[in-house]
Order: structure tokens, then sequence, then C-alpha cells
């Protein structure tokens, strides 16, 4: 794909964020994933010629970092936690559960290209376990049925909003804008914090 | 009962708490303007005297570390938080972001003064969209309101799936624009940090924690907590309880202080294990529910406090089943750098998975164990160590259900009994 010349600005200011050129490799892989879904050769050319490096040692960096696809995924790409708190606590039957539903294995895609399924590690929301994640907001205390209602809205192309972040699920390139750092004006919305992160805060009024 | 005590956590109960309106509506940015009056000098010496100490899991002395980096030298100085909450069980650093941002970018502010820095960088894991988003904004906010800008600049980097990063010489290297892979030390980072400059390297809560004790002063702080474990903390409570969630108390309180607090274990069960601090720390027992959750307290009884991160396990929980999911884990997460953590996690989980199968005899646990002391303490960095943590301390409590596994030649528990919706079947 063609890079806009707005984009090549934008490409141009996460660089400028830091004092050293190299530092700006993850946040433009992410740029890269928020124009093309993905990491493509082309994306890596372009930041090995944008910070003066080889394709190699960007490439280097790409295939380290597993947010870093090396191919398309889905519009809403959905992670199963299965480290050992959620898999115990449901995130195994979740993850089996969804793959059945979906016809999909670790790391598929479905067909219309909605939907991508992968089992994550723990994505520090143990107290709301299991958890599942979809382009990175929060799914809290999910069941099998709850998960497989979630990924079918998404299919239907109108995706349930996650429990604590934007009021709508935005798409897999427009999350990775936001860990390129850009600002899409959605910080205000949603909750402060769920139930069982104000937990002991109320027992503390409550004068317990 | 020991009282919970929220600090960090006191006002994330209004709506708009994540707000820059909100967070100087209840006194923010004072701590930064006091500071900034004072003496860098005397900045770190109040932090040392507060008795703060690290809350990503080491638990070294905060303003100790400050006091660490070299003045008048002429080297750009950086302080860098650790914002790359990933060790499984730890989810306080997250929620802490996603309520109340500005207390870290005030702490920034501080602490870049009391180091002579002129750069701050947060480092968050990449899988949080939301929270990224917050502090983000928190930080546009606070330069338009001239807390950055005059002196300190806050760049945010958002990482993208390493839990390695979460160590701070990895996370260095992956800051420079490297494979996020552990450096060896010595140079430490307050030598040879961030571009080979002098740098501190701090967790979230640390630098939360600072604005406060600032304004209210080191005997404050002092006040709280156990002799050498000063302060409050958030401690983290999930799995088998009847209400997890988030618990901030003086260090020292205890799991079955906590327990009652949460609503006990879940009906109709018991507790089986328990880790203090994270899949890294060795777990614990029934009969380890009075130890003080202090540094000192968890350390004396074989284990450490971590991150606080008391994930809770039943009965209906398979030992063999959990410390699998967590090698496997170790094992997806080793950078590769280190040729016994490479290879020894790949063989432990080969081991495990044929255990959890029922396969095997008693001799692989010995060879587990054979394993365990070949990798921990034989790599650049502690993953090694955080790996068979979990595989030594359950074969100390657990080793018979192990042998039961073996002797049932298959798993001795339905994984459905152990989920959240095993009495409602609704996930069914």
């Amino acid at each position: 794909m063609a890079y806009s010349n707005e984009d090549l600005a934008t490409m141009d200011s996460i660089i400028k964020r830091y004092p050293r050129s190299r530092s700006a490799i993850m946040p433009l892989l992410h740029f890269v994933q928020s124009r093309v879904g993905f990491v493509n050769g082309e994306g890596i050319e372009l930041i090995a010629k944008l910070l003066t490096l080889e394709a190699a040692e960007v490439s280097a960096v790409a295939t380290f970092y597993t947010q870093y696809k090396r191919s398309p995924v889905g519009e809403y790409h959905v992670g199963v936690c299965t480290n050992t708190l959620c898999a115990v606590m449901g995130g195994d039957a979740i993850f089996a559960g969804l793959k059945e539903h979906l016809g999909l294995e670790n790391d598929g895609v479905t067909a219309d290209g909605k939907v991508s399924l992968e089992h994550i590690e723990c994505n520090a929301a143990c107290d709301y376990a299991p958890v599942v994640m979809a382009n990175w907001e929060f799914y809290d205390n999910q069941t099998v049925q709850s998960a497989k209602d979630l990924v079918d809205s998404m299919q239907s192309g109108n995706p349930k909003p996650p429990t604590r972040g934007a009021n709508t699920l935005v798409t897999w390139k427009e999350a990775s804008a936001v860990l390129a750092g850009i600002n899409d004006g959605k910080a205000h919305e949603g909750v402060q914090a769920g139930g069982p992160t104000l937990l002991g805060l109320k027992i503390s009024k409550e004068g317990k | 009962m020991r009282q919970l005590v929220p600090v960090l956590s006191a006002h994330w109960d209004e709506k708009d708490s994540f707000t820059i309106e909100a967070y100087t509506r209840h006194g923010g940015y004072k701590a930064a303007q006091k500071a900034l009056a004072m003496d860098p000098d005397a900045v770190i010496q109040l932090v040392k005297d507060s008795g703060l100490r690290g809350r990503g899991g080491a638990g070294f002395p905060t303003g100790m570390k400050w006091g660490f980096i070299p003045q008048g030298d002429n080297k750009a100085h950086y302080l860098v938080v650790n914002a790359d909450e990933s060790e499984p069980g730890t989810c306080k650093d997250m929620p802490l972001l996603m309520a109340n941002p500005h207390v870290l970018i005030e702490g920034c502010i501080i602490a870049c003064h009391a180091i002579r820095a002129k750069y701050a960088f947060i480092y968050i894991r990449g899988e949080v969209t939301h929270i990224v988003r917050r502090v983000n904004q928190a930080i546009e906010d606070a330069y338009k309101a001239g807390h950055l800008g005059n002196g300190v600049e806050i760049v945010l980097h958002v990482g993208a799936g390493a839990y390695i990063c979460g160590e701070e010489t990895a996370l260095l290297d992956s800051l420079e624009g490297f494979r996020g892979q552990p450096r060896l030390r010595p140079p430490f980072p307050a030598i040879a940090g961030l571009y080979a400059m002098p740098t501190v390297v701090n967790n979230v809560e640390s630098i939360a924690s600072v604005p406060a004790i600032i304004l209210n002063g080191a005997q404050w702080y002092q006040s709280m907590g156990t002799e050498k474990s000063k302060g409050t903390t958030l401690y983290s409570l999930s799995g088998h309880v009847k209400n997890p969630g988030q618990f901030e108390a003086p260090l020292g309180i205890t799991l079955r202080e906590l327990l009652e607090l949460a609503g006990g274990i879940r009906d109709g069960h018991r507790l089986k294990f328990w880790t203090p601090g994270g899949s890294s720390t060795p777990i614990f027992t029934d009969a380890h529910l009075d130890i003080p959750l202090d540094y000192e307290g968890v350390a004396a009884a074989g284990s450490m406090l971590g991150t606080k991160a008391l994930q809770i396990f039943d009965e209906t929980t398979s030992i063999v089943r959990a410390v699998l999911r967590w090698t496997e884990f170790y094992k997806h997460e080793s950078c590769g750098k280190c040729t016994p953590c490479r290879e020894g996690t790949w063989w432990l989980v080969q081991i495990l998975r044929d255990l959890d199968a029922g396969v095997g005899t008693e001799e692989d646990l010995n060879k587990l164990l054979d394993i365990c002391d070949n990798i921990a303490g034989r790599s650049f960095c502690a993953l090694a160590d955080g790996a068979v943590a979990p595989i030594i301390s359950s074969l100390q409590y657990f080793r018979q259900e192990y042998l039961d596994q073996l002797a049932n030649k298959g798993p001795l528990f339905d994984p459905m009994d152990s989920t959240l919706f095993a009495s409602s079947k609704a996930g069914a």
C-alpha cells in the first residue's frame, strides 16, 4: 500500500518523541499494523529506511513480539487468557468453546475476515477472571456462552462493547493506532473502574 | 482485624477519577509543586526516610535506588517506569492507571526532579488499549496544564506482548528498539541504563506512592506497615474467593484477614494453595494463612512478597495442571538468550505434560527437580528462577498428588469443577 503524506508525517512525529530514533521501532510497527493490519515486508522496509537501519534489524524486532502479526488477523482479534488462573476459572472451556463455535484453531481467522482467535497469557485482570480480550479491550468475567455471543456480535457487524473500555469496540487497525500512541479521543469513555477494583475501597468506606 | 487504608485507591470510586479535573480536585500536583521547591537531595532523603520499597516484586528501597544515580556527571539521566505488568496473577498497576493515571505522572515529575532527569519513559504493556488511551490523554492534559514541558518530558512507550520486558534490563533494550533481552549486570542501570546513561527503573505503584509521601511526610508513611515494610500497598485477590478484587492495606496484613474481606473461599470449598506474589513466587498452602504479607514475613516462610498477587485455588484445582500451565507460560516467554532457560523450560514442559496425562514414573519428579537445579540462577535474569518456583514448591507440598496422578494414569480432577460457572452450569 502507499503511505499518504499524512501517514509519513505521523511516522516522523513518532520518531521525534525519542532522544534516539531507533527507539521508535515499536510504535512504528504498531503504526504499520494500523494501516495494513499486520506487519508486512513493505512496512519493515519503510521503517528501516526512516530509521537508517537494515531491514533485518527491524525484522528481528518485529518477530520477537507476539503482538506484531506477520499475516492478517480478523477485524476483531479475540484473545482468551489460558494462563493458570483464568484457565482454571474457565478460560480453557471458553477457548475450546470458541474454537469449536468458529471452526478455528489457535491463530485462525474466520473466512469472512471478521474474527481471529488466539490464546493469550496473563492480561493483568485476574480479579475479573476468566478474561477475554478483543483488540486488547477487556471483556471481564466471561462464560462459554457470553464469549460465543461476543464473537457472534462481531460477525454480525455490531460487536458488543467492552466491559472496561471504550463505548464501542474499535477495529484491530484502529486499536493498533492507539498502541502507536495516537490519541483517538476515547479516553474519557467507559468506566473508571470495575467492581472488583473498587471492592477494598468500598469495604473501607463502610467501616468494616 | 487490620483496617484497609486506601491511599492510592482513595478516589477511584468517583466516575471521573481518571481526569485531571478530578485529580486536581483532590490536591493533585500539589506534591510536585512542593517537591520542585525542595533540593533534589532532600527529596531523595525524604523518600529514603519514608521506607518506601519497590512494589514491582523485588522490594528494593526506592530512595536508595534514586541515590545511586551519580550526580554532577554531565550525563543525561533517565527515569523509566515499568508498567509492563504481566507477571501471572498481577493485576494492580493496570486498574491503577485506568482509574488514576495522573498520580503516576505527578510521581514521575517528582522522581525526575530528585534524580535530575529531563525525560521519563512509561513502558506500558501493549495488550491494554483503553489504559494506553487513559495514560496518553493524561500526559496530554498534564502538558496543557503546564505540569509537563517545563523541564520534564514524559514519553509513553507501548510494548508488544513480551513478558520478559518486565525485567528491567530487557525493558531497556526493548525501549532502545531492540529485541527485549536481559543484559548482564553489572553495570546496573543506575550507571549504564537507557542509552548507557544513568537510569532509574521503578514500578508504577512505587512511583505512584511518591506524591502522597511528599505531601504527608516520611513519618506518616513510616507509621503504616511493619518494621521493615512501610506504607500501604495494593493486594490483589483472584481465583476461588467469593469476592475477588483490590485491597489496599498497610503491609503485613495476612491472607486470613484478606480472605475475610473477600468473603472467604467460594461456598462449599476450601483453600488448597495460593501464590503470595504472582506465579514466580513459591506457592503457599492453608498452613500459611497467618504469615504477615510483608517482604520479610513472606521471605521467612520460603517465598517472596513479589507483586502481592494473591491467586487463590481451592480443592477442585489440580496442582499438576496449574503448574504445567505456568511452566508452559515460562517456556513461551523465555527470550532464548540463555541456554539453560531456553532449553530447560522446554524440557520441564515435556515432563509436566506427561505427568498431567498420568504418564511417567516417580523418577520423573526427581528429573524435574534436577532440571530446576540446573536452570535456576544460571541465566542473565530471573525468568528461570521464576519458572522453577511453582515446580519446586508444588513438589514440596503436593508430591503425593503427583504420585496419585501417576497411579491413576490420568487426571484426578474434572476441570469443569474449578470453573467460575461450575455451580450454575451457565457456561456449559
